[in-house]
Formats: C-alpha cells, sequence, structure tokens
C-alpha cells in the first residue's frame, strides 16, 4: 500500500474537502446544515477509503 | 398571491412526482404575502423558499461558471461556495499538471476523454477547444504528423501534444509525464473532480438540492417519521432542528 508514497495522500485532503462541502451544498440550503452535511459525507469517504485500502493492504500481505 | 390551477398544471413532470422538490407551504408558515409559493419554480428546503428563476437559463450560467447559476438565482452563499471551491480545485490540478492536464484531442493513440468531465466545468475550459481546432488544422491528415509552422495561441497551456501520439512512442505527452510525476496524474484527477462536481452544481441550479440522507441514522428517522405520520411531509425528519415549526424565509426573490 505505501508503494504509491505519502505524496498521493497528501493530494487527497484537497479533493475531500472539495468533494465534501460541494456534496454538502447542492443537498442543502442552509449554512449549518451544509456543514453538517458535509462534515458526514467526509466521515463516510475517509471510512471507505480507509475500508479499501486496508483490504488492499491484507491482499498485498497475504500475497507476500 | 393566489397560484390558480392552470399555474399548478405547469409543474414539470419530474417535480409533481417528487415530494422533496414540490412545492409547498409548511403547517404554520405564511408566506402568502411574499411569494407565490405554488410558483413552478418555487421550492422550499430547509425551512427556506426558494425561488429558481428560469431553470434553464440558471443551469446553463452555473456550467458556464460554477456558482453563477446559483448567483442568478439569489443563493449569493452557495454560490461563492461552488465559484471557490470548484475553481480552487480545477486551478489547483491545472497548475500542478502543468497546464498540460486539460486539452481537447480525439485522434488514434490520444483519444482524450478526460476532457469530457473537464469540460463540465465551463468557460474556463473552452480555449481548450480552441487549441484542439488549431491542432486540427495544423495536422497532415495523410500521415497524421503536425506540420511546420503550428504555434499554439495562448503559448502552450490547454494545446495538445504535437502528433503523433501512441501508447508506446517517445511523445509529447511522455514528456509532461517525466516533468511532472505524479502531479501531472493527480493534475488530471483534480480537474476531472472539479468538472463531476460542477455537474452536481448544475442539477442544483436546476431542480434545487437534492436533500437526500447519505447515511443510516438519517434515513431511518426518516423512515421513522413517514411510519407515524404517512400523510404528513416526507422530509419533516431532515428539517433543520432548530427551523421546525418556524415560517420559512425567501430567498431569490
Amino acid at each position: 500500500m505505501l508503494t504509491i508514497g505519502p505524496t498521493y495522500v497528501f493530494y487527497l485532503l484537497p479533493l475531500l474537502i472539495a468533494v465534501s462541502v460541494v456534496f454538502g451544498a447542492t443537498r442543502r440550503e442552509s449554512p449549518a446544515e451544509i456543514v453538517k452535511h458535509g462534515w458526514q459525507t467526509a466521515r463516510w469517504l475517509i471510512g471507505f477509503v480507509l475500508i479499501i485500502a486496508s483490504v488492499l493492504a491484507i491482499v498485498g500481505w497475504w500475497r507476500g | 398571491m393566489t397560484a390558480g390551477p392552470t399555474r399548478r398544471n405547469t409543474l414539470p413532470r419530474g417535480d409533481a412526482a417528487d415530494s422533496s422538490r414540490r412545492p409547498r407551504n409548511r403547517p404554520g408558515s405564511d408566506t402568502s404575502n411574499t411569494i407565490d409559493a405554488d410558483g413552478p419554480n418555487t421550492i422550499e428546503v430547509d425551512g427556506r423558499i426558494v425561488d429558481l428563476r428560469n431553470r434553464s437559463l440558471a443551469a446553463l450560467l452555473a456550467w458556464a461558471v460554477p456558482g453563477w447559476g446559483h448567483f442568478y438565482q439569489g443563493r449569493r452563499t452557495k454560490a461563492a461556495i461552488f465559484f471557490v471551491v470548484i475553481m480552487a480545485t480545477w486551478l489547483s490540478g491545472f497548475l500542478i499538471g502543468g497546464g498540460n492536464v486539460v486539452y481537447a484531442s480525439w485522434q488514434p493513440g490520444d483519444r482524450r476523454w478526460q476532457f469530457i468531465p473537464q469540460a463540465a466545468v465551463g468557460l474556463a475550459a473552452v480555449p481548450a477547444l480552441i487549441e484542439g481546432k488549431r491542432m486540427n488544422d495544423y495536422t497532415d491528415r495523410r500521415t497524421g504528423r503536425t506540420v511546420a509552422g503550428y504555434r499554439p495561441l495562448f503559448g502552450g497551456p490547454m494545446a495538445p501534444p504535437y502528433r503523433p501520439v501512441g501508447e508506446t512512442t517517445a511523445d509529447q505527452v511522455a514528456d509532461w509525464y517525466a516533468a511532472r510525476g505524479a502531479g501531472y496524474e493527480m493534475g488530471t484527477w483534480y480537474t476531472i473532480i472539479a468538472g463531476l462536481l460542477n455537474v452536481l452544481v448544475i442539477y442544483d441550479a436546476f431542480g434545487g438540492p437534492s436533500n437526500t440522507p447519505i447515511s443510516g441514522p438519517k434515513r431511518s428517522r426518516r423512515r421513522d417519521a413517514a411510519d407515524e405520520d404517512p400523510d404528513g411531509d416526507p422530509d419533516a425528519a431532515n428539517a433543520p432542528t432548530e427551523d421546525r415549526g418556524k415560517p420559512a424565509t425567501t430567498i431569490g426573490t
């Protein structure tokens, strides 16, 4: 998993913020609700990425 | 102002079928003096009544410049959010890719499908079309090579690579990859994702927020509310807690 280097992980952060904010703002109208929905989206995305990364790490470890 | 039956019948079919975007008054709200809440382009979300005005024009403006459609509708906070976030993402990708990640080309060996989502960001991508057309004019149709005398109009950014371009040949695309490394790849993805995000924004300008819960707890709360009151407002559980029972505010009039 780490063969991609930490650089790619840093590239992920601005995308995570942009996607979460736009996703929240296209589903809500009130600023407070936009922030709340954006935060939920960010948590969901982080969880999804971590699960996929974990699966890939396990598969990589298992295949040696 | 009271809306007559004729006005109601002008509701687009999709909106009429979707209760989350159907114009309606919240219980206890008095919108009769402020807005025609039954108008075909008026929606209510999060306790706010939003006039979408000319929805097609708003969608077109939202494509042209992210946030412009919302600005036209008077949704200025969201307009600012969309403009800043999407243009920052698109420009960041453009810059870390060296200005060469956005170009229009549909040649053998260089079918740039990435330009399709990138172009969803609107006018910012139009120079790539102009450069692409210019490159086509300077391409020998028989050999597929760029002819002598070709110069990019804008000094290089958004211009397609010199032809021919192939999967296994050392061409200008290979030079760009070599010069930027991960930056070229990530720059391409940044600009693609910015374009795809603007598709959501265009939809929001045209039809309003989709207002859909994204995960378990909110969805089950909504289902519980629907079970308790089958005839009630299906979005009541989604309304901001502090706004429940309050009159809706008006945006975009």
